[in-house]
């Protein structure tokens, strides 16, 4: 369970907001570009510290600024695919894929099945030794999507995660990931631009406009695009 | 029907043609002539007996190894330095940024007459390292810190671009999958700048081999403690004893075009892995 308070002063203005997400639950960020989408993960992730709040994540306090707690982005466990994030290009596929599990220095057996475990789930086993700067853009986002989660996370962010992938590659990996989130009970953050992804996966959705929450429902009850301005 | 180079249209193309060709082969042959002629101006026997002089091998020697230290410092000091400085925002940072270019344009001598009255024995640090025995002034010490002084900005300005190009995106993305500062410093940033870095240190090698008037100045030139190859070529002309100097010039045109040919090879090679966006 996810729960955050976060106030953090941006240029052009100020992001207050409140988010919930429960074990298990895909909540869909929507807003046009600049509204905070992206900051609101860099918040959770640890990439950026907020000005005041809280984060609590699985009843542990990530962050809280009474108390002067802030955990380190290392220490989160927190599933990031950043917004354009593309797999390290100098390391192959499998090393990618792998990275994340040798930073906890665990075993190398362990870690050769769980990188085989994630490449076939995202289809790119026929591609681990490969360089991942040689791969398409679409590629390389599964790359950095099996990456985030070999680390089983206790929190998954997606930012965009679809934007480079095909049809068919988007709707497989749709998928998994609902998969993935239900078996492992784990909160899942996902930040899109499109409706059909909020309806597709989301169980919970809201909308961010210049740093606050202007809508949150169920997808099931999106509102007439033309009621919300950047649809 | 005959194409008439009279006719004004060809013959304006014409013309332009013969200008770009002239004034492409005279920039290039003012640049070069002077470097072939230096292999002109001796035999391959002549150039290889003075290989064996010992003012020769010890100038060699000595600028090699004076050098690759100056490089090795320069390395390990400057990379920690040019990732501190482009990942941080401090007051200051723009003179900071300023002042490591100094060097650059500064007359070398000045540079060298810069570290005399800073380190001489006399200087205003020197004074107090004299008290307890320490002379740096016309030693060996001494080549090396004029060619850390002159060829560091080489190094620090390539590294420091390199960092700041580097998409943050990667370093990010390390960080969230458990890396530490440290290890995303080794295993991201480090080998998705290395060509860079390589190259900005092949630079900087050449050009503390090559200097000549900070360390005339500073560490002097004494045959086998401070004489390095360019002061040799100095002594050989100064001496009467032209063969050395040449002979020293055409090791030390073949090393620069070494240099230059890694450089440019390294820099092909070079992967971007620039920011594409704000951040």
């Amino acid at each position: 369970m996810l729960e955050a308070d976060l106030h953090k002063q941006l240029r052009d203005f100020s992001l207050d907001l409140k988010i919930q997400a429960k074990p298990a639950e895909i909540l869909v960020l929507m807003g046009e570009n600049g509204a905070g989408k992206s900051t609101v993960l860099n918040l959770l992730s640890g990439l950026l510290t907020p000005d005041a709040g809280s984060i609590r994540l699985n009843g542990k306090s990530l962050f809280k600024s009474t108390f002067g707690v802030s955990v380190p982005v290392e220490a989160r466990n927190i599933g990031y695919v950043l917004q354009n994030s593309t797999a390290f290009p100098h390391l192959s596929v499998s090393e990618n894929v792998a990275y994340g599990m040798k930073a906890r220095h665990m075993h190398k057996d362990r870690i050769a099945e769980h990188v085989d475990k994630w490449m076939e789930l995202v289809d790119i086993r026929n591609l681990a030794d490969i360089k991942a700067g040689k791969l398409s853009g679409g590629q390389k986002q599964r790359v950095a999507i099996a990456r985030a989660l070999a680390i089983e996370p206790d929190l998954l962010m997606l930012d965009e995660p679809f934007t480079a992938l095909d049809a068919d590659s988007t709707t497989t990996l749709k998928r998994h990931l609902r998969t993935y989130v239900r078996d492992l009970q784990i909160p899942c953050i996902l930040v899109t631009h499109r409706l059909t992804d909020t309806q597709d996966i989301g169980d919970a959705a809201c909308t961010i406009t210049r740093g606050t929450i202007n809508w949150q429902e169920h997808p099931c009850n999106l509102p007439d695009p033309g009621a919300v301005k950047w649809i | 029907m005959t194409v008439s180079f009279l006719e004004p249209k060809n013959y304006r193309r014409t013309l332009t043609t013969i200008g770009a060709i002239v004034l492409i082969a005279s920039v290039t042959l003012y640049l070069v002539l002077p470097v072939v002629a230096l292999f002109f101006r001796t035999t391959p026997e002549l150039f290889f007996s003075s290989l064996c002089d010992p003012a020769v091998t010890s100038a060699l020697w000595l600028s090699l190894f004076t050098s690759v230290i100056s490089l090795g410092i320069v390395i390990l000091v400057g990379t920690p330095f040019a990732y501190v400085h482009s990942r941080n925002t401090y007051p200051g940072k723009m003179i900071v940024d300023t002042l490591i270019d100094l060097p650059l344009v500064l007359p070398p001598a000045v540079a060298g007459m810069a570290l005399l009255v800073l380190y001489g024995r006399v200087g205003l640090i020197g004074k107090y390292l004299n008290m307890f025995g320490i002379t740096l002034a016309f030693t060996t010490v001494a080549v090396i810190m004029a060619q850390i002084f002159v060829a560091s900005p080489f190094y620090l300005r390539q590294a420091k671009s390199l960092f700041e190009q580097l998409d943050p995106s990667y370093e990010q993305t390390a960080r969230t999958l458990g890396a530490s500062s440290i290890r995303v410093f080794a295993t991201i940033t480090l080998p998705l700048t290395a060509s860079g870095l390589v190259s900005g240190a092949v630079m900087t090698f050449g050009r503390a081999l090559g200097e000549f008037g900070a360390t005339i100045m500073f560490a002097g030139n004494l045959p086998g403690v401070t004489q390095t190859m360019p002061l040799a070529v100095y002594v050989g002309l100064e001496g009467n004893n032209f063969n050395i100097g040449l002979t020293i010039s055409i090791l030390l045109v073949i090393i620069s075009f070494t240099i230059m040919i890694a450089v440019r090879f390294l820099a092909s090679r070079e992967v971007r892995h620039a920011r594409s966006r704000s951040p």
